[in-house]
């Protein structure tokens, strides 16, 4: 799980293009919107395709990603139990 | 009457009072030039000029090319003044082709059909002027028009008749202009 969220840290970054970020700037628990990443509607639905991409987890209802993408904790919570690769 | 204050307007001059061409990895502002980098790539000539220039926009990363040139040409002239009554006529040749190619090869295989919503949202031209608008608070009129070169009387007739309207005070005017490797941004302010 502690690689699962580590990577998690390094494809945001890479995926949302966050260059005045770092790995160890983003706590477990962190919100990843509202909070300090200054993440927008945008990632929000470049997370889905994240999703879809790397884990094979296509996100029927975007409307979950609420929940799903609360926190990196949350996020790969989500991946452990429903991934398909 | 009102024609003869039509006329009296008319006859005011434009001032362009400031400019900045950024092309070869240079940025010129009013003739000096400010920076220089040696990278081989925009990608990386851009980056490089937003460390140096300290512009603390964490959204420029997420742009693509052309909006990274015409908000990096904006930057060097607009400064940190208030530019809430400050209008943007914009033009260019390749419109927004160098990503659309991009967001084209996201979508070209079946097999690894992934479509960017970061990238899609920048397939239009004039989104590189909502940036600057964005960054600088601007309330007015803009505009984006795809040319086949650089037509300075053009653009200036443009930003005359916004001006002449009382709409805007100042007009961000200028060509830019970016497809793969090639680039070339001249923008300039304008006013009565």
């Amino acid at each position: 799980m502690e690689n699962l969220k580590t990577e998690l840290k390094h494809k945001i970054i890479e995926v949302l293009n966050l260059e005045d970020v770092s790995v160890e700037e983003i706590k477990d628990t962190d919100p990843l919107f509202g909070g300090g990443l200054g993440l927008d509607s945008i990632d929000a639905l470049e997370l889905i395709v994240l999703l879809d991409k790397d884990y094979g987890i296509k996100l029927a209802d975007p409307k979950k990603g609420k929940e799903i993408f609360q926190s990196i904790d949350t996020m790969a919570a989500f991946i452990e139990a429903n991934r398909t690769k | 009457m009102r024609l003869l204050f039509w006329k009296n307007v008319k006859m005011k001059v434009m001032k362009k009072t400031d400019s900045c061409i950024m092309e070869h990895s240079k940025i010129t502002v009013n003739g000096d030039p400010v920076f220089e980098s040696q990278s081989e790539t925009f990608h990386d000539f851009a980056k490089d000029a937003y460390k140096s220039l300290e512009l603390n926009y964490p959204k420029f990363h997420k742009m693509d090319n052309l909006s990274k040139l015409a908000f990096l040409a904006a930057e060097m002239i607009l400064k940190d003044e208030d530019h809430s009554r400050t209008a943007v006529v914009l033009a260019n040749r390749s419109s927004s082709l160098d990503t659309d190619f991009k967001y084209q090869e996201s979508i070209n295989s079946q097999e690894n059909y992934f479509p960017s919503p970061a990238v899609f949202v920048y397939t239009l031209p004039n989104i590189c002027v909502g940036e600057i608008s964005i960054k600088h608070k601007m309330q007015t009129e803009n505009a984006f028009f795809v040319l086949d070169e650089f037509d300075e009387k053009f653009l200036t007739d443009y930003a005359e008749q916004i001006l002449l309207s009382g709409k805007a005070e100042k007009v961000l005017c200028g060509w830019t202009e970016l497809f793969q490797e090639n680039y070339k941004a001249f923008v300039y302010l304008l006013t009565l």
